[in-house]
């Protein structure tokens, strides 16, 4: 079942012509031309899909907490700052097929009354960037944009707006302040954007892949929609996959298959490289806990972990992890966990915005003890002073980068304790080029 | 090639021109119709476009750059000066001709990123953060850049090379040699 990616191989997809003949734009017809806003969003509301920027709020319901105050204009800006590590299914729909998140950004616009949204896009993705304004210049060029669209009343002008290489930009409220030409400092909520969002005025934000899905539960309801999948967990999502797969990529899911089969099956990954064998993995983009082999495929009660928001959560910290963004990174048995934590927790150093101090300094802590055990001079209480740090960064800060930062370490240890301990424990043996730790009976051993 | 800080390039940076910087009338053009995307008074909201229009004009944004940005803004200099050096993409200082950015983040290296990067340092004989003494090349390391399952990665300026191999990036440094 695809939703997002059916035509997306089509040769000429990006061209709205080729587009429209697969069927694009006829939600912005019916949309526009049959339904009242608030139907549309009522449709939205019925197919249960929860945002796929990472936090999986119910979007039917965020869009109900817009504020419609007479006078006052209302945007929408779409996410497309995808910076979290791992995370790359954004940039495969836009750069692939941009009329997708074109027409979804249509037919959500018109949903919230807004009459100009944004795609705010990560600058490093400048060539993604005049692919959207493109398609931008044919949806103008046949009326589905400007005033007026068909014939309706509603008018909608719509812009691609370039960051600067932030990754806190990917938070809501960071990134409005960055579309308002600021630096990207997230503020403090509430009041939440829903109500005081870009220029102060009520603004919804939502993913790329969230938007793009509005067209597809326009077509076909909300109802066919929340019958794909399983529970909460309704609807396809984009997995983007990386590691030693025999075929790393992005690929839509059927919520709901097991994370066994996401791996092993022809259909999706194909397995792991002849010679590799899996270790762990980091489902949901680098802020996710990471899990062992054998907690990933199944959980702690012994059942198949299934490709869904509750059974990969199924645990909690202890034995669980999270959907998040979708960044599945799977780690092989050459994978050193002290090497691939101190990339992200470099990762979080560099991009905190530095105004909460137990995020700025601890980020920065993490990474120095980090690096010091990865190099071979980790001193014996350094694996406790890192959950120490990490315990003081969570909930202490404006946002959840804070969280997001403490949360891969502290998961590192939990589950790959020893792993530390030996680069602390035989320096000599762990620093030499390549040095993996191998344990005892490990599933992932040789 | 022997190696250097990013300090000479000021012979082979694009000139400002005489009295300072001034955008070819198509880009100011352009400069315009980007403040007309946001509302009245609103036209601060233009200032990642428009650096990013600077730096493809003068490959870096020097203070008189920022300057000149500030006054097509109407905005003060340090309001541009903040945003500048909160964005990683905006070089501060002269860089080569072609700034190679590669992707240091963990899925790149768990892609095999490790062994190619070292190879672009050692065929191009400078470290990370440093130009070629030729000025062509500037090697920086950034973070994932979106393209983690085609790692691994780098980009130069708006173009992106994916999954990379030694031999991959053998060529694509010599075409750009010429
Ligand atoms: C540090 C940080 C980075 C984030 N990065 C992104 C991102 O790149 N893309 C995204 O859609 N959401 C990102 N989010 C989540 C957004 O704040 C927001 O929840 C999301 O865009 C809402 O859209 P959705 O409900 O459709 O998921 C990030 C959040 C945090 C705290
Ligand atoms: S948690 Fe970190 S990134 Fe978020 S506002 Fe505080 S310092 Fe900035
Ligand atoms: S980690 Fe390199 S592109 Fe994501």
């Amino acid at each position: 079942m695809k939703i997002l990616t059916e035509h997306i191989l089509v040769p000429g997809i990006e061209t709205i012509d080729v587009f429209k003949q697969k069927g694009g734009y006829q939600a912005v017809e019916k949309a526009l031309k049959k339904m009242t806003p608030d139907e549309v969003t009522d449709e939205v509301k019925k197919s249960g899909i929860r945002g796929r920027g990472g936090a999986g709020f119910p979007m039917g319901m965020k869009w109900s907490f817009l504020a419609k105050p007479e006078g006052v204009p209302r945007y929408l800006v779409c996410n497309a700052d995808e910076s979290e590590p791992g995370t790359f299914k954004d940039h495969y729909l836009m750069w692939k097929s941009p009329h997708t998140l074109i027409e979804g950004m249509i037919v959500s616009s018109y949903a919230l009354g807004a009459n100009t949204s944004y795609i705010y896009v990560r600058g490093e993705l400048m060539y993604v960037i005049h692919i959207l304004e493109k398609a931008i210049q044919e949806a103008y060029a046949k009326g589905y944009l400007g005033k007026n669209i068909m014939g309706s009343g509603y008018d909608l002008d719509l812009f691609v707006q370039p960051g600067g290489g932030a990754y806190i930009c990917g938070e809501e409220t960071a990134l409005l302040e960055s579309l308002e030409g600021k630096r990207g400092n997230p503020r403090n909520k509430p009041p939440f954007p829903a109500v005081k969002g870009l220029w102060q005025c009520p603004t919804v934000v939502n993913n790329v892949e969230t938007i793009s899905a509005v067209s597809w539960i326009i077509n076909n309801g909300g109802e066919e929609y929340a019958k794909i999948g399983i529970g909460k967990s309704t609807g396809t999502k984009l997995i983007s996959s990386s590691g030693q797969l025999n075929k790393p990529g992005v690929y839509e899911i059927p919520m709901g298959i097991t994370v066994e089969d996401f791996i092993f099956a022809d259909e999706w990954c194909g397995g792991m490289k002849s010679g590799y064998k899996l270790k762990a993995c980091v489902a949901g983009g680098s802020s996710v806990p990471i899990l062992p082999a054998e907690l990933l495929l199944t959980t702690a009660a012994g059942e198949k972990r299934l490709m869904t928001y509750e059974s990969l959560s199924d645990g909690g910290f202890a034995t669980g992890t999270m959907m998040g963004s979708g960044g599945f990174i799977v780690m092989d048995q050459t994978t050193c966990i002290v090497q691939n934590t101190l990339t992200f927790a470099k990762f979080y150093h560099h991009e905190s915005c530095g105004q909460c101090s137990p995020c700025r300094e601890g980020t920065g802590w993490m990474d120095k003890v980090i690096h010091r055990i990865e190099h071979g001079k980790g001193n014996a209480n350094d694996v406790d002073l890192l959950l120490d740090v990490a315990k003081k960064i969570e909930g202490n800060t404006i946002c959840p980068l804070g969280d997001a930062a403490a949360w891969p370490v502290a998961a590192a240890i939990r589950h790959f304790r020893d792993e530390f301990e030996w680069h602390i424990q035989q320096p000599e043996k762990a620093t030499q080029p390549g040095a993996v730790f191998m344990r005892a009976g490990a599933s992932w051993s040789n | 090639m022997s190696t250097t800080k990013n300090n000479i390039f000021q012979p082979s940076t694009p000139p400002l021109g005489a009295g300072g910087p001034q955008f070819p009338a198509d880009t100011l053009d352009l400069v315009h119709q980007i403040i007309k995307r946001y509302p009245e008074g609103k036209q601060k909201s233009a200032l990642l476009p428009i650096l990013h229009l600077a730096q493809a004009e003068w490959r870096w944004v020097s203070p008189e750059v920022m300057d000149y940005v500030a006054s097509l803004l109407n905005i003060k200099p340090i309001e541009v000066y903040e945003v500048a050096t909160f964005y990683t993409m905006f070089h501060l200082e002269p860089v080569g001709e072609h700034v190679i950015e590669y992707c240091r983040t963990g899925p790149c290296c768990v892609m095999g990123g490790v062994d190619v990067y070292s190879h672009i340092k050692n065929k191009l004989g400078i470290n990370t953060g440093e130009t070629t003494a030729d000025g062509k090349f500037t090697l920086k390391q950034v973070e994932c850049l979106a393209a983690c399952g085609w790692g691994p990665v780098f980009a130069i300026r708006e173009k992106f090379y994916m999954n990379l191999t030694n031999e991959k990036v053998d060529e694509i440094i010599e075409g750009l040699s010429k």
